[in-house]
């Protein structure tokens, strides 16, 4: 395989004081790279899941996911090779852009125009990280003003 | 039972079976140190400097197999803990460190003495905890003691602020530890070692590679009997020593940058190896790529992490090494120990080709001949610690060690100051052993204030000071590696160490003959008081065999033959 590739885990842990500074000093104490992180509480339970999107060797992956395994307060680590991921991006334009081609453009992406203002708007889409890439570089011609973008979240078909 | 949050400590260390305590007090701590006054239940030994405190707690632990704890104020009571905090977790010594913190209503706040001690610790310490309330104390340290102990032992680090050892709260220590998260492997697949033993009996050139997690698991004598009921010689890493005793036929003796001649070549040329407890350290291994290029490879670990980190295992078991071995040993009888002989043969024309020696030539001592003189005259009664640097590889390659427990050092982090402390907590948990601690005339100056606390506890620990006016092994690397370039590694200047320990209490010799030594060494040893005996040894003597940095086992600098006159 790809020597680094990218990688998306899936960690599980208690929801604690300091746990998610345990994983991530973990990665920036061996000089692992994080590329996006996501975390929310898992619902109706004590643990959070955290998406760590990555790049590594099969060797590289291998240390990840046992030394992730050695922090107390994880659960479970898996690499996930068949997955559903989705990634957000919200975009403000200016309302002077052609706004129906934006939302048609949005539309293709899992999304829509989800505010208007006096002199913006805002974009919203959902979808596979790389579709995400594709429409950022889409939309550049309306004149974006501002993007932010989330991290991955995967789930195992 | 409702009690203040410093009473907790107090009753979990009875508990816990705990008998002795370092530590250094200070404001953040002081409710603890209160309860401490009022208790008889078990001693503390006040050590003069928080680094020397948790390097006691660790020597204590290792010479006893039993968790150290060390107790320490916030702020710079805990910085100067750190160092030792990192030493136990590199050499995995099963520690419980308390530390005392700000107030809770201070914590952010910059207050005087505060600093996110935690924070710190997190990548030195098997884990950590900040107590925010009393109500959990009694879980925390319960689980503090049990993952400093079980699976692959470690220093767990517990934070508790001045208020939360003030508050008052029930207490009830009878609970078990439920941590779902957190469930040592320590059983070993059955199957995967039924084909490990097939796999050692097919094989014609096997070896052990015994590391210093068969002495944590209290392996070493299950090792012992695999290694005796297979006929298959053994090589130690440092960490490893006393695993087999130093007269076993089937000991090669120690392996790495500073092994013997016999054992690197052992393991380059071996088609087997069968790592008990061991990581494949740099200093072990040398250059990767040609480490044992023909080798399969058995390994046995506590730690999934250190499986297949560095060298690809083609058996792996995770597991506790007492119980695979145990395991092992019930299937030793398919192999064929007899099948080894002339690969014993091999090995042992290596050992006769290049013995671990060194030659007596020069007007000083030398620092070999003094290990070995120790090893002769208390052999197996004495506990031996070290510090860092040249002495510490001399003792390590030259002392006769018998036992697991008995060589103590500084291996991951290799921290000078180590020894003294370490020497302190040694003779603490095993008052019935001369303690021995071998240092250097750099290493002794990092921890020489402890002279305070042995002499005040009246733990009457033998500082033989190999004496080189140098720091010796970055000497020895500037001879060979930088063109003799000694920048900053000579110690021409120096305290006179005998005045030195004389003015703490203690008692000290200096000297440079063999008969001098003798004299000092069984004198200090009839006192029974702490003594330094600063031995003026030869300045430039070399550390041999010597592996270069990234260099290949098989490739080692040896000591110059000598010519005959
Ligand atoms: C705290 C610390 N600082 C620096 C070093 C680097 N170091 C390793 S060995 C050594 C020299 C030790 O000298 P000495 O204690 O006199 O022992 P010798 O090598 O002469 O036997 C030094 C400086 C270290 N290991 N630990």
């Amino acid at each position: 395989m790809n020597e680094n590739a990218r990688r998306v885990i899936s960690v599980i842990v208690v929801n604690e004081a300091s746990v998610l500074s345990r994983v991530t000093d973990l990665f920036s104490g061996r000089g692992y790279n994080i590329t996006s992180l996501t975390v929310a509480p898992i619902p109706d339970s004590k643990y959070s899941r955290l998406t760590i999107v990555t790049s590594g060797s099969v060797r590289v992956m291998e240390q990840i996911t046992k030394q992730l395994h050695k922090l107390i307060p994880v659960l479970r680590v898996y690499e996930h090779e068949d997955m559903v991921e989705k990634e957000m991006a919200m975009i403000k334009f200016p309302i002077t852009e052609n706004l129906s081609d934006i939302n048609t453009l949005c539309e293709a992406y899992n999304g829509k125009i989800v505010n208007v203002g006096d002199n913006i708007v805002i974009a919203m889409v959902a979808d596979e990280p790389k579709r995400i890439d594709n429409f950022l570089c889409a939309v550049k011609r309306y004149n974006p003003k501002e993007i932010v973008r989330s991290g991955a979240v995967a789930l195992e078909r | 039972m409702q009690i203040s949050g410093a009473q907790m400590v107090i009753e979990a260390l009875i508990a816990e079976g705990v008998d002795t305590v370092f530590g250094y007090p200070g404001g953040a701590i002081m409710n603890v140190y209160d309860e401490i006054y009022k208790q008889d239940k078990f001693q503390h030994i006040l050590n003069r400097h928080e680094q020397a405190a948790v390097h006691a707690a660790e020597g204590y632990a290792k010479a006893s197999g039993k968790v150290g704890v060390a107790m320490i104020t916030s702020g710079p009571g805990f910085t100067n803990a750190v160092t030792g905090l990192a030493d136990a977790y590199m050499d995995s010594i099963p520690l419980v460190v308390i530390s005392g913190q700000v107030p809770m209503t201070l914590i952010g706040t910059d207050a005087f003495q505060e600093i996110d001690a935690v924070g710190i610790s997190r990548s030195c310490t098997k884990h950590n905890y900040l107590v925010t309330d009393a109500k959990d104390l009694p879980r925390i340290l319960k689980e503090a003691f049990y993952i400093a102990a079980s699976g692959r032992p470690g220093p767990v680090h517990v934070d508790i602020p001045k208020d939360v050892t003030a508050q008052i709260a029930e207490f009830n220590y009878d609970i078990d530890v439920d941590l779902e998260t957190y469930k040592p492997h320590v059983k070993g697949n059955p199957r995967q070692i039924k084909k490990a033993i097939e796999a050692i009996a097919a094989s014609k050139r096997p070896i052990f590679y015994l590391g210093g997690g068969i002495i944590n698991a209290n392996a070493a004598y299950e090792v012992r009997d695999l290694v005796h009921k297979t006929g298959i010689p053994a090589v130690e890493t440092f960490m490893a020593r006393g695993t087999l005793s130093h007269d076993d036929d089937l000991l090669i003796g120690m392996l790495g940058m500073h092994g013997s001649y016999a054992a690197n070549m052992a393991m380059s040329e071996t088609d087997m190896i069968i790592a008990l407890g061991a990581r494949f350290d740099d200093r072990v291994t040398g250059k990767l790529s040609e480490f044992a290029k023909n080798a399969e490879v058995v390994h046995v670990d506590i730690d999934p992490a250190s499986i297949s980190k560095l060298v690809n295992a083609d058996y792996p078991i995770v597991g506790d090494v007492k119980n695979v071995v145990l395991n092992m040993l019930a299937q030793a009888d398919k192999i064929d120990a007899d099948k080894y002989e002339s690969w014993r043969e091999t090995i042992n024309n290596f050992d006769e080709l290049h013995p671990l020696t060194y030659h007596e030539d020069s007007e000083r001592l030398k620092p070999q001949w003094v290990i070995q003189r120790v090893g002769q005259i208390l052999g197996d009664d004495a506990n031996i610690s070290t510090d860092v640097g040249q002495h510490q590889m001399w003792t390590a390659q030259f002392y006769p060690f018998s036992r697991p427990r008995q060589f103590i050092s500084s291996g991951g982090l290799g921290t000078m100051g180590f020894g003294f402390p370490a020497a302190i907590g040694v003779r603490a948990a095993s008052p019935e052993k001369v303690s021995i601690n071998f240092t250097g005339d750099g290493s002794i100056l990092m921890n020489c204030q402890e002279l305070m606390t042995a002499v005040e506890k009246k733990l009457p620990v033998i500082n033989i000071i190999l004496n080189n006016n140098f720091l010796g092994m970055v000497r020895q690397w500037q001879t060979l590696f930088y063109d003799k370039r000694h920048s900053e590694t000579d110690l021409s200047v120096q305290p006179d160490f005998v005045k030195l320990s004389e003015a703490f209490g203690g008692i000290g010799y200096r000297v440079s003959t063999k008969e001098e030594f003798d004299a000092a060494l069984k004198d200090a040893v009839e006192k029974g008081v702490v003594a330094f005996i600063e031995v003026l040894v030869e300045r430039f003597e070399n550390v041999m065999p010597m592996v270069p940095a990234g260099g290949s086992l098989f490739n080692m600098m040896l000591l110059e033959k000598k010519e005959s006159k």
